[in-house]
């Protein structure tokens, strides 16, 4: 299980990702009860149906599903995870970047797959604001040291608007 | 030059600290060695042959006599006495030990140098023309536009993953000395109604598969630089190629969208953040060219310099005019024969270091051609330079010459290497020491690659040399008329490779047929273009076994 580290702790995850079995299809796949985070083909399939019986709706994307897509549904999601298959694939850190300096999402924005202390740094200067760290990382360390590698930065983020030239007294 | 400030020298000290804490939870088994490759890498730290490598930035190609020194110090302390100037403004170390490199990067920042994003596929130091800003031919100096681009590429936090590496260069001449036809972006400064801006050009490189950058924007105003190139990342970050490594640069996919979509896409993300928080301020821009004033130079005239015959050869190889009236660039060759190209030892450092300090202000650059500049030397001192460079083995008259060669590291060192190419170098480098005839045969650029990254930039050399591995055997594949500069061009294959033992007699045969055709006056490239490339290849070839014959001279081996 990953640990997940929001609002500067581990905390208790109480949403559950949907996971489609071999030969399940989006269309038929049976919805779960509870908080439950969805693919993004589940989405476009039964978006009505979501919406109708969810109070509290999670979305999953995978980094080739374009933020665009999701872009005037946004106010339906409680939490968007996008995920990181492998750590060294940075195409979430631009979806990030545009789901909330473009699209202004405001609910929480999680990183999930291949999370590491390394990357979390990044994760937050670009919009993350939870983090489900991999399993069998070391979560106190993370919460520690992972997130101030860095006291300061040059360029514009979502955690920073201004560029550090512009902040210069 | 520029000088850290408090926030460069705060990130440059955090980094080594964030290093040092990599180092030990990778050593402890907390970070597997797949999860501790990259975090190295964009440490410019690689598992090497021997030995890991070190690759150190040296940031647009400038340096200072106490940096120099420094590098001087780990070459001494933590490595075998020497170091090797690559083609991208880095200089690298071959012998470190992994768990000695944050205390060399503590080193490093006390003179405010780095390791920072030197590989990794992230956005690497960004490079220009070694003659900024005393070059005779200079529109604009590019060293305030490349520094703050260093200084927004550095951990910026959505392009640390990318598909690939990437490269910016920049260049502010009318000819081209930075190779940016050939870079993930090349941008050259140009003045277009009294507004300062310039050129965008996207996708070139060299590598596995070379192409030549295409224009996405003919001009930009200099405030846009960095919204810009963040929308051209943007674009490659989010649709560049992850499924294979050799299709992930941004030119595969400048080529598969067209240029004309990938600047339709470009400009539409662009469209967002144009003018935002990012757009450059004049206040910055000023500020940071502050850094890059003129030295104090003195009221000197153009002088007669001595007439001595390896004085005068000196002179007309390795100084480049400058803007001031007395004054000069000069090259010190690190291209002595019989030497690896690039490699400079611990002494030599101290010695530029103290030439510089006593002769040009202190400051240095580092060519893409692995040589060094001491960019504003007096004519009146131009002898005495040459006296202690000429003492010291880094006055080799032979820049631009044919034994003045790009070379990469290759097999003797690097991992990725197919063959080696110091010692093609070296043999080339023994059968033309003859300076008469390297004078006679004039200007001419040979570049060596062990393999097809091509670190020697093989495929611009006039005579490019491409190690390949055949059957476990090394072989070297032979083009011409390759070149850099605004009429960049690939080079051509001649036909099949070589063993390392003909090289030697290869590039005499394509020397003798541009010897015997030429026009007075023609350098090597005009008699090239001018005959074109059959006399060459039919000469390389001639008395060759080939097909039948050579398959029973093996037979008979």
């Amino acid at each position: 299980m990953a640990q997940l580290i929001k609002n500067n702790a581990v905390a208790v995850d109480t949403w559950k990702t949907l996971e489609l079995a071999e030969g399940e299809t989006p269309e038929a796949v049976a919805l779960p009860e509870g908080d439950i985070i969805f693919p993004f083909a589940v989405w476009q399939a039964r978006k009505a149906e979501i919406i109708s019986r969810y109070k509290r709706i999670g979305l999953l994307l995978q980094p080739d599903e374009p933020v665009e897509e999701i872009a005037v549904d946004l106010d339906y999601f409680i939490v968007v995870a996008l995920n990181f298959p492998k750590f060294v694939d940075g195409r979430a850190y631009s979806s990030a970047s545009l789901l909330r300096q473009r699209y202004h999402y405001q609910g929480e924005l999680r990183a999930v797959g291949d999370v590491l202390h390394d990357q979390l740094f990044f994760m937050q200067r670009v919009g993350f604001d939870s983090y489900a760290l991999k399993d069998g990382k070391n979560a106190v360390y993370a919460l520690e040291a992972g997130f101030s590698s860095f006291s300061d930065s040059y360029q514009t983020s979502t955690s920073q608007a201004q560029p550090h030239f512009r902040r210069r007294a | 030059m520029y000088k850290y400030d408090a926030i460069d020298r705060q990130l440059v000290t955090e980094r080594v600290e964030q290093f040092r804490d990599q180092v030990s939870r990778w050593q402890s088994g907390e970070l597997t060695g797949d999860e501790f490759r990259p975090l190295r890498l964009q440490n410019g730290l690689y598992v090497q042959r021997h030995a890991p490598m070190l690759r150190v930035a040296v940031p647009y190609a400038m340096m200072n006599t106490a940096q120099l020194r420094k590098l001087a110090f780990v070459a001494r302390t933590y490595d075998k006495g020497y170091g090797h100037f690559t083609t991208r403004h880095n200089m690298q170390f071959n012998w470190p030990k992994i768990e000695d490199c944050p205390d060399i990067l503590a080193h490093l920042a006390e003179v405010e140098m780095h390791a920072i994003q030197t590989s990794g596929n992230c956005i690497r130091n960004v490079t220009t023309d070694q003659f900024a800003g005393v070059a005779a031919d200079e529109i604009i100096d590019p060293r305030p536009l490349a520094e703050i681009l260093r200084q927004w590429s550095t951990f910026h936090p959505e392009f640390a993953f990318l598909p690939r590496k990437f490269k910016i260069a920049i260049s502010g001449t009318k000819e081209d000395r930075a190779v940016t036809w050939f870079h993930d972006i090349g941008l050259q400064l140009q003045v277009l109604n009294g507004e300062i801006g310039f050129r965008v050009i996207v996708g070139g490189g060299l590598g596995r598969t070379p192409i030549r950058g295409q224009i996405v924007r003919e001009f930009l105003p200099w405030q846009h630089i960095l919204t810009y190139c963040e929308a051209i990342l943007r674009v490659y970050n989010r649709q560049g190629r992850r499924d294979n490594a050799y299709k992930a640069r941004i030119k595969i996919l400048v080529q598969a969208l067209g240029v004309e979509e990938f600047a339709k896409q470009v400009e539409a993300e662009w469209a967002h953040l144009k003018d935002g928080p990012a757009t450059l301020t004049q206040a910055e821009y000023d500020r940071i060219t502050a850094h890059f004033s003129a030295p104090a130079y003195e009221r000197a005239d153009d002088i007669e310099l001595p007439s001595e015959k390896a004085f005068a050869r000196w002179v007309h190889r390795s100084t480049h005019p400058h803007k001031v009236a007395g004054y000069t660039a000069v090259t010190l060759s690190l291209k002595q024969h019989g030497i690896a190209p690039g490699d400079i030892t611990a002494d030599q450092m101290d010695l530029v270091a103290d030439l510089a300090d006593r002769y040009s202000f202190g400051e240095l650059r580092i060519s893409h051609e692995q040589n060094i500049i001491l960019a504003d030397v007096k004519q009146s001192e131009l002898y005495a330079v040459w006296q202690a460079a000429k003492a010291g083995g880094l006055a080799t008259p032979n820049v631009g010459l044919l034994t003045g060669i790009i070379c990469c590291p290759g097999g003797d060192f690097c991992d990725l290497a197919n063959a080696k190419s110091i010692p093609i170098a070296n043999a080339i480098q023994a059968r033309f020491d003859n300076l008469d005839y390297l004078f006679d045969i004039g200007e001419i650029d040979l570049n060596i690659s062990g393999c097809m990254n091509a670190c020697g930039h093989h495929h611009v050399g006039h005579i490019g040399v491409l190690g390949v591995d055949k059957n476990d055997s090394e072989f070297y594949q032979v083009t011409l008329g390759g070149r850099q500069g605004n009429e960049a061009k690939l080079g051509k294959v001649i036909g099949p490779s070589f063993s390392a033992d003909e090289m030697p007699d290869v590039v005499e045969k394509i020397i003798k047929v541009y010897l015997e055709n030429r026009h007075p006056d023609e350098r090597f490239l005009d008699t090239f273009d001018r005959i074109g490339i059959d006399p060459f290849k039919n000469r390389a070839y001639e008395g060759r076994a080939h097909g039948k014959a050579k398959a029973a001279q093996k037979e008979a081996a």
